[in-house]
């Protein structure tokens, strides 16, 4: 059924009684043409995009646990486009663009808010810094303003500006820049996906791959091995694990991420802020909860929890920021495992195996990353050739030495 | 996490600096360091790993401690420690006297 | 107002009157109060309004899992919104005010919403809201934030402090009611270190509220018996007002207390609460467990309460939570309660139980009360509180005039804090309830916590306990004696709302904060939303204040019941940090404001305030940005004075800052070789060389000074801000790469005060200073040496011929104690030579005029070869990214890389961060050749100056360029021309 404020009133007046899973429990097929692995929002935007733009619709994903149990139900929600380094600012603002036409595209309210993204930025050097980056966005057409600190004040005047240890001194704001309701873009797109005849297998964890000559030619699984004739890995966190399975080391290491929740309050922090004297950012969530995170665990990680020195780090810097924000409570904390790639962006390109694609190494990004990732996936999974805009994303980077390192910190994945 | 540092004792992490999974630096003559052998053994070292869930091998620093580099043998999964050794070997010490504490900045 | 306070008994003080406001009206209460105890002892029985549909709600809990009585406390900055009144002591003054209404707490506008029901089901707001795209942000979000959220933020700085303090031990002891207390004291008296901590005022938990006979005494009395010796035992700690709220590896807790919210403001120097890290050897989770409500038709009303909740506020407040109470059970927790409360005096309108008959050993209750055994409630009347209540059972159906109905469907072992560690929790199906049975990383649940109901049981579960957790860490327990209490049965049963097809509009509540309803859950069911993370996130089910507490079992039996499959099949969610919302001020502690992050001084700090510097911070450093003289008027005046000074005459500047490294040992020379990508083996003993620091990677991670005092000695100088990182390197290569070598590295950078002095007449000043026999011209300490010599008659320096600004130049390093003294002194000798101080701006301005890279240029991006350093490095020997710095793309020459840049029109300034296009070329991508990495006003060369990495750059000498700086809105030509603007032969700094 088509989602309107129509169908909406109609069930009002009839029980509730029309309504229907938001995609079927698919159980496997014998065989498919593509198989994703992975049932976060990568996956399911891929799978969305193979049958919407490709034509490509005997697609499996295969998800271990529930749609959207990884990484897309564990992030801050944040979308922006405000990179950079020429590999990354077409691929981010190709993924705004399919942002901002995203719910009429699926048919589904992922609560898109353009709010606006603020960079603060605290020294001379960071200044220049931002400078650098602002006018790099506009070369590729992409919204950027420099704030002084007026312009600061007038956004978010209770930031700390009178007794700051590292004072402000203004801001790169990316008005575009924003958030969206993470869970929605899962069920928007497993729906968009299943309407378009994808199978979404849930409960369905892959443990091995079939080989033929070299090639993938399946994959087994806790429900028996199914057949295809293209994988793709869309697993980020989980990347090397999946990987092992073929044989192959990526240049990945995984490293918990945490985040935050306070109880809900009625408005009060209007965008997107992040701190430059620290590593910290915020938003509000529509529901009133204030959503926040900071640092990476610096250790390798598969537990999904983090450590308690990181999270006492978020909370200083939250409260060198903004120390109106001490009396509000934290309900709840959770961590993500992160894909970090060594040069802190992802990958999404073919593997040393035939017929075996990947796409990962999101690090703290993959959220933002949804739509365009989902897209240029499944561009290279039925055509064979990168999308334009993801066309940096390749393997033999490290080989070669063409990264894409907007931080400068080179191979120590747990820096980025 | 704690991490027992063989020099110092049981620490919190925030002690510690890790540098990720152990692994041995390649070794080439002088005349081989521009061959592709060199090249693509550096390139292994520095940008691949195992990333395994279960045991792993790695490289801490106790940079607010003794400034030891130890060889923590940890299990991602739990985080337990299973065992820590100096990196440098079986028997070396650590440096016996930290003259001036460097502040991470 | 009828006093619902009962006329004796409580744990109360009724000889002291505390008064306090709720919505503006005056109250009176007592100590030992809670906020929900006072308000209900005035008969106060409308607290909120719930989240979505504003429906009147009361206090349902006298705890933790509180969902409907929040508030607001406190005012101004102090406002707490979201306040569970069920856990605020009452003090003298308090002010509270409701939330999430308008225009008041009686009649709530947004009510209204209660009406839309039908359309506002779970998940509603996924399938609407899209057309046209514009209107989300701009008319339908607005709305749905403002109607959404809970109390209104302060909005403003917290005005109060926090702290953090540490805790080591041996048992970890959570919780301080009958197995917490026995665990505690069991392994007190075996010597062990006891931390005991618990989130109430004093210790008891369920001993203060419920009527118990342990050894004799009265449960507040046998606690407060326990609570005394435990006191005396010298190894014990007990915290109150501290709740441990969250769990982490290596015995690691966090805990806060509650320091100062049981008055209206901290006292002086008094911090509002404390964070504390907690690090034990082995931890016992006596956390009780959760009443669970029971979902029935509007359920929600005000006087629906917990049956243990209604018993706690008869029994330690000594308050009737209403004047006819049903008791609607599914255990006999329930019976227990009944009991309880009349023998407090409460009238006891019916006891209706699930199951069946009185159960056994509850005689003496059902000869008292009118018992509907395999009764249930279908519904609730009243507006804005019950007033009766529709009872079925095989009997049939009668309508009760009560205004309170004490609910208990079971328990929910509080297992949170174990469950942090992603541990799933499994299904006991005795006690209905999930328990983690085995211990996790050294903590194991005791008493309710473990499942054991009961106080007999309580007890005896934390002996033991403590017995398995002292045994596992290696401390002999001492006998210790079973205290007695008498055996109450303590069964439960369940009472899941049984979803029906017609359900579908019915309002049973769930959970109670967030408003989903059995019809949510049902909904979500249709839908496809069955795991019970997806039921979770669809419906908001258990996300809210009371983290799921009192919902989460309820709505997972229910899809257990709708799927046909069993409760466990069905799922469970696993708590996450914190156990209970915890104050962000207090995990932060003292980290706000100024004291953020240290600070660090050089040993010459003083020395420039006395000069009047500005400071600038230079990561943790402050450092002198520039020096003023009265009769300037903006900082650019003060930098061209000060580098014209230098360039004249001769200046001081503190470098006290820069990583200083001693390397000693017979292989040092070797070790450094391989470190840096430059070749220190040659620097000659008794001079300095530049040095490169390669990443394993190719790209540049430092560069600095390397002198050299003797064949097996060296100093190494690098950047301020890599000090850290840098010195952490080079003790990787020593003690991971190379053990072999015999070299030793000690950082010494707060060791040394270190001065430059620069300009021609600087040899003079530097002269000046240097004791005999050392002689300062060009042959006796030519540019680039270093000497260790004295100064000023006897003070042990280190003197180096370095240059930052192309001039002659010297630093010079004394013992840190001498660094302000030996500062005032280079400027005396310095004065009749015109000397100033100068800053990191002009130092800055004069290597940009030199063309230097610095953190700008050496930005963890750019190659040797991209900053013009190639020559200095030597490739044939392998060091630190010698390999990777040959790939091809690292040195291919269409990179950006390091050139200078003036503006064409002399009028014109130079920016940092502003791109560089070709001549001509539109602003977009495709044209973009670089960007100004550095910029300043050369007053030497008498025009704005820049570094700028530019594609290709040095190949392209001579070009002019578009330099567009979209961003600031300027756009200008300048031509690219060598990194150098002073003195490109590099002449002065022989000229002395």
């Amino acid at each position: 059924m088509r989602f309107s404020g129509f169908s909406v009133l109609r069930n009002a007046l009839t029980g509730q009684s029309g309504w229907t899973p938001h995609w079927r429990k698919a159980s496997p097929k014998p065989a498919y043409d593509v198989i994703i692995i992975g049932g976060g929002g990568h996956g399911l935007a891929t799978a969305y995009y193979l049958a919407k733009e490709f034509g490509v619709t005997n697609v499996a994903v295969l998800e271990k646990g529930w749609v959207g149990s990884g990484n897309v139900g564990r992030n801050t929600t944040i979308i922006r486009s405000n990179y950079m380094l020429p590999g990354n600012i077409p691929f981010y603002e190709f993924s705004m663009k399919l942002w901002e036409g995203l719910e009429q595209d699926f048919n589904y309210n992922a609560m898109v808010s353009q709010r606006g993204v603020l960079n603060l930025y605290h020294s001379d050097g960071q200044r220049d810094a931002y400078v650098r980056r602002g006018n790099a966005m506009r070369l590729h057409g992409v919204d950027a303003e420099l704030l002084d600190r007026d312009g600061v004040r007038a956004i978010a005047p209770y930031l700390d500006f009178d007794n700051a240890r590292f004072p402000i001194q203004g801001g790169l704001l990316h008005r575009r820049g924003g958030t969206a309701r993470h869970d929605a873009v899962v069920w928007g797109y497993a729906r968009g996906a299943d309407a378009r005849g994808v199978d979404i297998i849930e409960n369905c964890e892959v443990t091995g791959f079939r080989m033929d000559d070299g090639r993938v030619v399946g994959v087994e699984t806790t429900r028996g091995p199914i057949g295809a004739k293209t994988v793709g890995m869309a697993v980020a966190g989980n990347s090397s694990k999946v990987a092992a399975l073929a044989g192959l080391r990526l240049p990945i290491e995984s490293h918990v991420l945490q985040a935050f929740v306070s109880e809900g309050v009625k408005p009060l922090i209007d965008t997107v802020i992040t701190f430059g004297a620290g590593h910290f950012y915020i938003s509000q969530s529509d529901k009133g909860g204030l959503v926040f995170g900071g640092d990476l665990d610096p250790f390798p990680s598969y537990a999904q929890r983090g450590s308690l020195s990181t999270f006492a780090d978020v909370t200083e810097n939250a409260m060198a920021l903004m120390p109106m924000i001490g009396r509000l409570r934290i309900l709840r904390s959770w961590g993500g495992i992160m894909d970090m790639s060594m040069d802190g962006s992802p990958i999404i390109d073919e593997t040393p195996v035939d017929g075996l694609y990947l796409n990962g190494g999101w690090c703290y990004g993959g959220f933002k990353a949804t739509p365009a990732s989902g897209f240029c996936f499944a561009h290279l999974l039925a055509r064979g050739t990168p999308h334009p805009a993801a066309a940096a994303y390749r393997l033999d980077r490290f080989a070669t030495g063409r990264v894409i390192d907007e931080k400068g910190v080179g191979p120590s994945p747990n820096l980025h | 996490m704690r991490i027992p540092c063989p020099f110092c004792g049981p620490r919190d992490v925030i002690e510690f600096t890790v540098h990720g999974e152990a692994r041995q630096r390649p070794v080439f003559e002088a005349h081989e360091l521009d061959t592709p052998a060199a090249r693509e053994a550096f390139v292994d070292y520095v940008y691949l790993r195992d990333n395994p869930a279960g045991l792993h091998v790695e490289h801490w620093y106790h940079g607010i401690g003794c400034q030891s580099w130890l060889l923590v043998t940890r299990d991602t999964r739990t985080h337990d420690i299973l065992e820590v050794a100096y990196a440098a070997g079986e028997e070396e010490p650590a440096p016996a006297v930290v003259r001036t504490m460097e502040v991470a900045s | 107002m009828t006093s619902h306070r009962l006329p004796t008994g409580g744990l109360i003080n009724r000889a002291r009157r505390l008064s306090f406001t709720f919505d503006g009206a005056v109250y009176g209460g007592h100590p030992g109060d809670t906020l929900a105890s006072a308000l209900l002892a005035n008969g106060v029985r409308l607290f909120g309004r719930s989240f979505k549909y504003h429906r009147p709600r009361g206090v349902l809990s006298a705890g933790h899992e509180e969902p409907n009585a929040l508030v607001e406390l406190r005012s101004g900055a102090r406002r707490e919104p979201n306040t569970k009144a069920t856990v605020v002591e009452l003090y003298d003054g308090l002010e509270s005010m409701s939330q999430n209404r308008w225009p008041s707490l009686q009649f709530d506008a947004m009510a209204v919403n209660g009406l839309l029901k039908p359309a506002f089901a779970a998940g509603f707001y996924y399938k609407t809201f899209m057309w046209p795209a514009s209107f989300w942000e701009k008319v339908y979000e607005p709305i749905i934030r403002r109607a959404a959220g809970l109390g209104r933020a302060a909005g403003v700085a917290d005005p109060d402090a926090y702290e953090r303090d540490h805790l080591h031990c041996d048992l970890l002891v959570v919780g301080g009611g009958p197995a917490g207390l026995m665990a505690a004291l069991s392994a007190g008296r075996a010597g062990a270190r006891v931390v005991l901590c618990d989130d109430d005022v004093r210790l008891g938990g369920r001993l203060l509220a419920e009527r118990v006979e342990v050894d004799g005494q009265s449960g507040p009395d046998f606690a407060d018996a326990v609570a005394a010796e435990l006191k005396a035992l010298p190894t014990v700690t007990v915290l109150t007002r501290t709740a441990v709220v969250a769990a982490f590896d290596q015995g690691t807790f966090a805990a806060v207390e509650r320091v100062a919210d049981n008055m209206p403001a901290p006292k002086a120097h008094q911090p509002r609460q404390r964070f504390w890290t907690i690090v034990a050897k082995a931890a016992i989770l006596a956390t009780g467990a959760t009443e669970r409500p029971i979902v029935f038709p509007n359920n929600d009303r005000p006087g629906v309460m917990l049956a243990g909740a209604v018993q706690s506020y008869a029994n330690r407040h000594a308050v009737a939570a209403g004047k006819s109470i049903a008791v609607y059970t599914a255990t006999d927790a329930g019976w227990t309660a009944a009991r309880d409360l009349l023998a407090a005096g409460a009238a006891v309108a019916a006891v209706i139980d699930t199951r069946g008959a009185t159960p056994p050993g509850f005689e003496d209750v059902g000869a008292r009360v009118r018992t509907v055994p395999g009764g249930r409630v279908t519904n609730t009347h009243g507006r804005l509180g019950v007033t009766a209540i529709d009872v079925a059972s095989a009997a049939g159906t009668s309508r009760l005039d009560v205004d309170v109905v004490a609910v208990s469907g079971g328990f929910n072992p509080s297992i949170q804090l174990i469950s942090h560690f992603g541990v799933r929790p499994t299904w006991n199906e005795r006690i209905a309830g999930f328990v983690i049975p085995q211990p996790v990383k050294g903590i194991r649940c005791a008493g309710a916590a473990a499942g054991h109901y009961g106080l007999s049981a309580d007890l005896a579960d934390g002996i033991r306990a403590a017995g398995d957790a002292l045994g596992e860490i290696g401390i002999a327990m001492k006998p210790i004696r079973m205290p007695t209490t008498a055996v109450v049965r303590h069964d439960v049963g369940t009472a899941w709302w049984q979803p029906a097809p017609g359900d579908i509009g019915a309002k049973a509540f769930v959970d109670l904060q967030h408003d989903v309803a059995a019809s949510d859950v049902m909904l979500a069911h249709r839908e496809g939303f069955r795991s019970v993370e997806h039921l979770k996130r669809y419906t908001t089910l258990g996300m809210a204040t009371d983290q799921g507490r009192t919902s989460n079992t309820d709505g997972l039996a229910i899809m257990a019941l709708l799927s046909h499959q069993s409760i466990p099949q069905t799922g469970v969610t696993l708590a996450r940090p914190p156990t209970v919302p915890l104050a962000i001020g207090a995990v932060a502690g003292g980290h706000r404001g100024t004291a953020f992050r240290p600070v660090r001084r050089t040993p010459v700090h003083g020395w420039a305030q006395e000069l009047g510097a500005v400071f600038v911070d230079v990561g943790q450093w402050k450092r002198p940005q520039y020096f003023p003289r009265s009769g300037e008027t903006d900082w650019l005046q003060t930098v061209n004075r000060e580098v014209e000074t230098v360039r004249s005459a001769v200046g001081v500047t503190d470098v006290s800052t820069l990583g200083k490294i001693e390397v000693e040992g017979p292989d040092a020379a070797a070790y450094l070789d391989r470190v840096c990508a430059t070749r220190p083996s040659a620097i000659p003993v008794g001079s300095c060389g530049y040095m490169v620091m390669l990443r394993e990677d190719g790209i540049v991670k430092d560069d600095g000074m390397i002198a050299r005092f003797a064949p097996d000695r060296f100093f190494a100088f690098v950047s301020t801000v890599h000090a850290a990182a840098v010195y952490r390197h080079m003790q990787y290569c020593r003690q991971v790469l190379w053990p072999d070598l015999d070299v030793t590295l000690t950082a010494v950078t707060d060791a040394w005060a270190q001065l430059a002095v620069a300009g021609p007449k600087s040899a003079r000043v530097v002269g000046a200073l240097v004791d005999a026999p050392t002689v300062v011209d060009m042959a006796g300490f030519p540019p680039m040496s270093c000497r260790e010599v004295t100064v000023c008659g006897g003070v042990p320096a280190r003197l180096y011929g370095l240059s930052f600004s192309g001039e002659r130049a010297f630093e010079i390093g004394v013992p840190a104690r001498y660094g302000e003294a030996f500062a005032r002194r280079i400027m005396e000798v310095g004065a009749e030579h015109g000397i100033t101080a100068y800053g990191t701006e002009a130092m800055a301005v004069m290597r940009v005029e030199k063309g230097y890279p610095a953190g700008a240029e050496i930005n963890g991006q750019t190659t040797a070869a991209d900053l013009g350093l190639a020559p200095a490095l030597a490739t044939d020997k392998d060091h630190v990214g010698r390999v990777l710095s040959a790939r091809q793309d690292l040195t291919d020459g269409r990179r950006a890389r390091l050139v200078g840049l003036k503006p064409v029109d002399a009028a014109d300034r130079l920016r940092g961060g502003a791109h560089v296009l070709a001549k001509g070329a539109a602003p977009e991508a495709a044209n973009d050749l670089g960007w100004i990495t550095s910029a300043a006003w050369s007053p030497t060369a008498r025009s704005s100056i820049a570094l700028a990495m530019v594609a290709g750059g040095p190949d392209r000498l001579g070009e002019v360029v578009r330099v567009w700086d979209g961003i600031r809105n300027t756009d200008m030509l300048a031509e690219i021309v060598p990194p150098c603007f002073v003195d490109p032969e590099g002449n002065r700094i022989h000229d002395a």
